[in-house]
């Protein structure tokens, strides 16, 4: 089976982010990026596809240069090999843009599934599966908590909400975005550390894969960054621990009267 | 006067409540831009009663028996033919989990631009439309390019409670869908092993997030809610590391409460945490990170190490109790 998986770069869940000064996007100085935590999973959900049926995995990506480490790290944890999408020319793609570069660099190798996360911890619009899947004219299921082979159908159970499932099946080749949790993610071995500096990452730019100007222009952009506007005027506590806790097991009592 | 349609989702013929809320927004859209409002409803040959006396211009009902049951192939074929007769300025939804599975799809067949979990909008002559990015960290103002717009609303975002009186017209739309290829076969839907935990009574939640650390830290939060006679719920990650069962989760894959106090421990408040419990009468957030979304909507804020003030509170609550 040969399984293609789609990772992302986003900073840290716990960094402090600061709004750049031209309010379109954040200083990423001196942040920390890692692999999109879905798309870890998705990974995971790869190899482990792999190691009961046979085949490949390889990992694709789309960022500046820091996102390479995403791809080093996927083939450390045992991705045969890396498609590494970068060009100045892809800097702030919306969607629908990133989806013709993925469709690009995929469409010609005949993959059977398509996995990545349900969604990244940055721009977080869960779009760029199913519109990938339309790119590639592919069957889709999104939200996918469990997989099951079946021939050439794969079985999928997808997260619903309020507690509800729903099992259902797709004929090959198909794209699934992976939910966080379906499956345990391994850390990479030092055998595949070393295994990973002789294994492929290509490099592709805009140019290779035959995208002009206009199949990279989006057709939303974020005008204006800002911090939330407070919904609530919280009241802060403050002090020592001892006081915080006096503090709020008195407002608990008088003010909010919930104890 | 140009036109807005509103997708309606239902199940069994019950409207989907996320998409009664985007209804509202739609409404107000409607109202702004002077332009009429259409329902559509897929899968269905009558008007769902909870639409036949709200302010709607009129609803379009498309029976089309591959709707029934929902899958991503039908639903986008159908809907971009509606968009080829109708012409809207705006396609609305409610941002349900179906809603991102098909309106992607949609989006990128009518090459136009999907603007998902919108939480609002603004409007000086343009439109812009307010999402929430980086879990709730950072807001931002999105602009398109002229043409269809296809919007879809957070849960929250608009309140359902009076979307007004009407009586609007029903319109049948016959969309055959026979030669649509599909390859998507749905099975049953089904509920895993019903909750035991149902936080939807308890008075008093104590939930905990990532800021935890430690599944040993978990105790900590358990006792703090045993002794506040408190259901313990969780947010997503927490469930995902296996350190609390599925049922305990709090929020948009989760439960939805509204209890009298909602202790968030560790919690950062991501939007789909905040969709389940933001209701809440009292909120109370302890989390290390200032700049942690849940400020923005707790009535009391701790910025602190959640070990610091867990175990004090625990103590402090006990004491009172024995006085």
């Amino acid at each position: 089976m040969k399984i293609s998986v789609i990772v992302r770069q986003v900073p840290h869940q716990e960094s402090v982010l600061k709004i750049s000064k031209d309010e379109t996007w954040i200083d990423e100085e001196n942040l920390v990026f890692i692999t999109n935590e879905s798309d870890s999973y998705a990974l995971e959900e790869g190899l482990l596809l792999k190691e009961s049926q046979g085949g490949e995995v390889v990992v694709c990506t789309l960022g500046p240069e820091r996102a390479g480490q995403v791809l080093k790290d996927a083939l450390a944890k045992g991705a045969d090999r890396a498609i590494f999408l970068r060009d100045d020319s892809f800097d702030r793609l919306d969607s629908q843009g990133m989806a013709r570069a993925f469709a690009a660099a995929l469409k010609d190798e005949q993959f059977d599934l398509i996995l990545l996360g349900l969604q990244t911890d940055d721009i977080g619009n869960a779009q760029l599966g199913p519109i990938l899947a339309e790119e590639l004219d592919l069957p889709h299921a999104t939200l996918v908590v469990g997989t099951e082979m079946l021939g050439r159908r794969v079985k999928v159970k997808q997260e619903q909400e309020g507690g509800w499932f729903q099992h259902i099946e797709m004929d090959l080749p198909a794209l699934l975005t992976i939910q966080s949790g379906i499956n345990k993610p391994r850390y990479a071995s030092l055998r595949g550390i070393m295994a990973m500096k002789k294994k492929e990452i290509r490099d592709l730019t805009a140019a290779d894969l035959g995208l002009n100007t206009s199949d990279l222009t989006p057709d939303q952009v974020l005008v204006r960054l800002y911090v939330p506007p407070k919904i609530k005027d919280t009241a802060f506590l403050e002090g020592a621990p001892d006081e915080i806790v006096a503090q709020l097991v008195e407002k608990l009592t008088n003010e909010a009267k919930v104890l | 006067m140009g036109q807005l349609l509103i997708f309606i989702q239902q199940q069994d013929g019950i409207v989907s409540r996320v998409s009664l809320e985007a209804l509202k927004g739609a409404q107000e859209l409607a109202a702004l831009l002077d332009h009429s409002l259409a329902g559509i409803v897929f899968g269905l040959e009558t008007l769902p009663d909870e639409l036949a006396d709200i302010r709607l211009d009129e609803v379009l009902l498309v029976p089309a028996p591959e709707l029934t049951v929902y899958s991503p192939e039908y639903y986008v074929a159908a809907m971009d033919e509606i968009l080829s007769t109708e012409s809207p300025a705006l396609l609305i939804a409610g941002h349900t989990y179906q809603a991102r599975d098909w309106l992607p799809r949609l989006a990128r067949r009518r090459e136009r631009p999907l603007i998902s979990d919108c939480v609002g909008y603004h409007h000086n002559g343009e439109l812009f439309w307010v999402r929430q990015i980086f879990q709730g960290k950072i807001s931002t103002d999105v602009t398109t390019t002229p043409g269809l717009v296809i919007v879809s609303f957070q849960s929250g975002a608009f309140r359902s409670d009076d979307l007004g009186s009407g009586s609007p017209s029903v319109r049948t739309l016959d969309i055959d869908l026979s030669q649509v290829p599909s390859r998507v076969y749905p099975g049953e839907r089904f509920q895993d092993a019903k909750s035991i935990v149902d936080l939807d009574r308890a008075e008093r939640i104590v939930a905990v997030g990532r800021g935890i650390g430690e599944e040993e830290n978990l105790a900590l939060a358990r006792e703090l809610a045993d002794t506040l006679e408190a259901g313990l719920g969780s947010s997503r990650p927490i469930i995902d590391y296996g350190w609390l069962p599925h049922d305990h989760q709090v929020g948009s894959s989760g439960q939805t409460v509204s209890p009298k106090l909602y202790l968030g421990v560790g919690l950062s408040g991501a939007i789909q945490h905040q969709v389940g419990m933001k209701n809440s009468n009292c909120i109370v957030a302890i989390n290390k990170d200032p700049n942690a979304p849940i400020f923005e909507i707790a009535d009391y804020g701790i910025v602190a190490d959640l070990l610091e003030i867990v175990p004090r509170l625990t103590t402090v609550l006990k004491e009172r109790q024995e006085k």
